[in-house]
């Protein structure tokens, strides 16, 4: 489109759907990142130098990347057989294991982490390990449905053909699938990277006080040594590696559309006949159920726990006032819902503009910019914004309502990515068909457009409400005291020593996932067949 | 030296294959014809070995094949859409059998370029495959599958994603390769003029079934039954008694004449007539000439005895 005017759509309603992202965007991401930069330049304290020279800069950005890329190799790994079940069989059921897939992912950071402090036996609960588990537990659905959903577009008669001219499967998979499926690999590869590389919720809780990313080093910096500073030169260290990895993952992910011939799921998927064939298809979703759902199990089992029995007295207990919160816990859960919400109809109304915008334009510049809050960092967003609206005409420091902006901004990546595609998968000759049966541009969008978005728009809601739900980086910095949502009353109650502490903290975290699964099964309901990742 | 016994394969309950047998002589080339749906890819895919049939046996030169798997068959098969490997080039797809039965790349590269100049694709070798049109890469498959000589060639309609006159100039260059190359051959198609041409004999499939094998000129002369005669596009057929158009002969009634015209619709050179006869019946005719009766005209009609085919 080299710059002629589409005749379908006016300029006010362009300058709408560019002008309010965009404005979002620059006060709440671009004016905090900016905040930091420059408090990390130029603010009190260590000059920048000294921070990055420090032994405890290299070791903390050593251990990030490599648990970063180790935690991918481990994802891969563990996801691999249920794509190849997923790419290749027809079965009953198998919606549902799409489905089933993507709620670890979901679910809220912190009750991931608890759920292995739960499951792992003492002593071993914390470290490296646990960590690494913990981020391929959480992106597998990345892995299972990226790499799952090629697959099953990759036509079997290709490999089938490898056999016929002698390839043995070994060959095969060396020969003709694995080249074939690089292209989705490697972009499942690369998101699974740098979501691991940018984990704060698991490393805070797995990793102790030996284990830290840069994520939790700016946490701790910030907030228990109050060395703004500091953690502002490490934000740009960060910031740095992410702009680098999302620059690759996106040049990654644009080869996955380039190769060969892709065919509808329908000619792809078989049923298994074989005896064989069942065996691989049970073994490797029996693998995957009992890796994501044994944890939650002890989880919910561990809440229920008291002494040598079971009872509901660590979910009574949530009525009571307690020491560690300035409210009841209960409160966080009205909290959290209601912060949620908000976040929700935020994301909803800004990532909606934007998706229009992308979906009609073919602008590189909000593209990238818009998903780069996937990247950057939940806690670099909460330290973005203490730092920047702390002074006059800006001061928001009492403003509650800065917390569902946040997880907002969390949010909108995952809103724009779900509504992009269905956008585009609108044919233009329906609009055009629409206007040249006597609809103005508005009414086309009214007529056409929406009817088809809207499930679109569900489903990008539910999301957006289970991760503003589950948001810790950015909150844990946000929240008051007298108003903590549910991941923030969790850890706080794991900071403290106690039997009955830590049974609250299991008893939330289970109203935390059951608050999640439900949001995200009623997803699941609704869902349409569309493409992207989630 | 092909023969396939009493396959049956069953998906979900519904049965593609049910008790197919059929019998292929080495050099022969045998077409599959049958409406979609009848069978005919399934009963390919069970003798290459992508499909383990549920009941019945293949037996190639003697040997059973149950339980060898493919890459272990010596079997080509061309598949329809071609399936080549988009990340490969041609040279690279043609030569893939050779590399896999380990031949040395001097060997492989010169019987690549062989195979390509006997489709008439001479200097494609560095091509993306991507960049081929239909009928380019419809040849590199075909060169692909015979590249490692293969004891047995399986056609999948090779022909059936191209355009009218690309499959008449195709099935053409088949027919002569065929004769050439002296393959053994079981070519799948559900186009009785691909049939005709290809086959030395045709095996008519049904519902799993394969319910009649004869040369082409056989099978016209003798379908053998009512669905077979209908699937050919013979007309006029009553139950137990075939009437083939060719042996109606229509002229403009001299007195009150036998019926009367319904539609003329000329099919290149021949003109299709429907005949309503006096008695109710519809009667089919084809004639050759440049005129012929209009709609609602009345017509003589004979029948030439030797059209008249009864079936069993």
């Amino acid at each position: 489109m080299d710059g002629h005017r589409d005749p379908l759509s006016s300029r006010a309603w362009r300058a709408l759907v560019l002008g309010v992202p965009l404005a979002f965007l620059a006060l709440f991401f671009l004016y905090p990142l900016a905040a930091i930069v420059e408090r990390g330049l130029r603010g009190e304290g260590d000059p920048p130098l000294d921070v990055l020279t420090d032994p405890t800069t290299a070791d903390v950005v050593w251990f990030t990347v490599w648990q970063a890329l180790a935690s991918t190799v481990l994802t891969i790994a563990l996801a691999l057989p249920a794509a190849y079940v997923l790419g290749r069989y027809r079965f009953r059921g198998r919606g549902l294991v799409g489905a089933l897939v993507v709620v670890p992912f979901v679910l809220p950071t912190v009750v991931v982490a608890l759920a292995f402090v739960a499951i792992l036996p003492d002593g071993v609960e914390r470290g490296w390990a646990p960590i690494l588990v913990a981020h391929a537990f959480f992106n597998v659905a990345v892995v299972v449905r990226i790499v799952g959903t090629f697959w099953a577009s990759l036509d079997p008669r290709v490999d089938e053909a490898a056999a016929t001219l002698g390839a043995r499967p070994l060959a095969r998979f060396r020969e003709i699938t694995a080249p074939l499926l690089a292209p989705a690999l490697a972009a499942a590869a690369a998101i699974v990277f740098l979501f691991s590389f940018t984990s704060f919720g698991v490393v805070l809780i797995l990793g102790g006080p030996r284990f830290a990313t840069l994520e939790a080093e700016i946490y701790n910096q910030a907030v228990r040594l109050f060395d703004l500073r500091a953690a502002a030169v490490l934000s740009i260290v960060q910031l740095a590696c992410v702009v680098a990895a999302v620059w690759v993952a996106t040049r990654l992910e644009r080869r996955v559309v380039v190769t060969g011939q892709l065919r509808p799921e329908s000619e792809v998927l078989r049923a298994p006949r074989t005896t064989r064939d069942k065996l691989v298809v049970g073994a490797s979703l029996g693998g995957l159920a009992l890796f994501l759902g044994l944890p939650l199990a002890v989880l919910v089992e561990r809440s229920l726990a008291i002494g040598d029995g079971h009872g509901l007295h660590a979910y009574r207990a949530l009525g009571r006032p307690t020491s560690v919160l300035l409210a009841a816990p209960w409160e966080a859960v009205l909290n959290s819902v209601v912060y949620a919400a908000a976040a929700t109809a935020i994301a909803l109304a800004v990532g909606g503009l934007a998706a229009f915008a992308l979906a009609t334009s073919r602008g590189r510049v909000l593209d990238s910019l818009i998903l780069l809050p996937l990247g950057v960092s939940a806690v670099m967003l909460g330290l973005g914004f203490l730092i920047a609206f702390d002074t006059e005409p800006l001061d928001f420091r009492a403003a509650s309502w800065l917390v569902p902006v946040a997880q907002a901004l969390v949010a909108i990546p995952f809103v724009v990515r779900i509504l992009v595609p269905t956008l585009r998968s609108i044919d233009p000759r329906q609009r055009e068909a629409a206007a040249l049966l006597g609809a103005p541009p508005a009414r086309v969008r009214r007529e056409i457009d929406l009817p088809i978005v809207s499930r679109g728009l569900a489903v990008a809601a539910a999301f957006a409400f289970a991760i503003s739900l589950g948001e810790f980086g950015a909150t844990v910095f946000l929240a008051r005291p007298d108003r903590p949502t549910l991941p923030v009353a969790i850890f706080r109650f794991l900071g403290r020593p106690g039997e009955v502490n830590v049974a609250q903290a299991y008893a939330l975290a289970v109203v935390l996932m059951v608050l999640t699964v439900v949001s995200v099964l009623l997803v699941e309901r609704l869902r349409v067949r569309r493409g992207g990742w989630f | 030296m092909l023969r396939v016994e009493g396959l049956t394969v069953g998906f979900d309950g519904v049965a593609a294959l049910d008790h197919a047998s059929l019998d292929v002589s080495n050099g022969e080339t045998v077409t599959v014809l049958g409406p979609s749906g009848s069978g005919k890819t399934t009963l390919l895919r069970v003798v290459a070995g992508l499909q383990v049939p549920d009941k019945g046996r293949v037996v190639l030169d003697g040997k059973d094949l149950a339980g060898i798997p493919p890459h272990r068959r010596g079997i080509g098969l061309v598949f329809q859409d071609h399936a080549l490997f988009p990340h490969r080039n041609v040279a690279e797809n043609v030569g893939f059998g050779l590399r896999m039965r380990g031949d040395n790349p001097a060997a492989t590269a010169r019987r690549v370029r062989e195979l390509l100049e006997l489709v008439g694709l001479a200097g494609f070798e560095r091509r993306s495959v991507g960049t081929l049109s239909g009928g380019e890469q419809q040849r590199v498959a075909l060169a692909r599958a015979l590249a490692p000589e293969p004891r047995l060639l399986l056609l999948d309609e090779p022909l059936g994603s191209l355009d009218r006159r690309l499959r008449d100039r195709l099935l053409e260059d088949l027919a002569r390769l065929f004769g050439q190359l002296d393959v053994t051959a079981v070519y799948v198609t559900h186009d009785h003029s691909e049939a005709f041409i290809l086959g030395d004999r045709v095996a008519v499939m049904r519902r799993g079934r394969v319910v009649q094998v004869a040369t082409p000129d056989e099978l016209w002369a003798r379908p053998a039954d009512e669905d077979t005669a209908r699937f050919l596009g013979i007309a006029n057929v009553d139950g137990t008694e075939i009437v083939r158009p060719e042996a109606v002969a229509v002229r403009p009634a001299a007195a009150r004449g036998d019926g009367t015209v319904e539609t003329a619709v000329r099919v290149g050179p021949v003109v299709r007539l429907h005949v309503r006869l006096d008695d109710g019946r519809m009667l089919e005719a084809v004639m050759a000439s440049l005129e012929h009766p209009r709609p609602g005209d009345r017509v003589d009609v004979e029948v030439d005895p030797r059209g008249i085919v009864r079936l069993r």
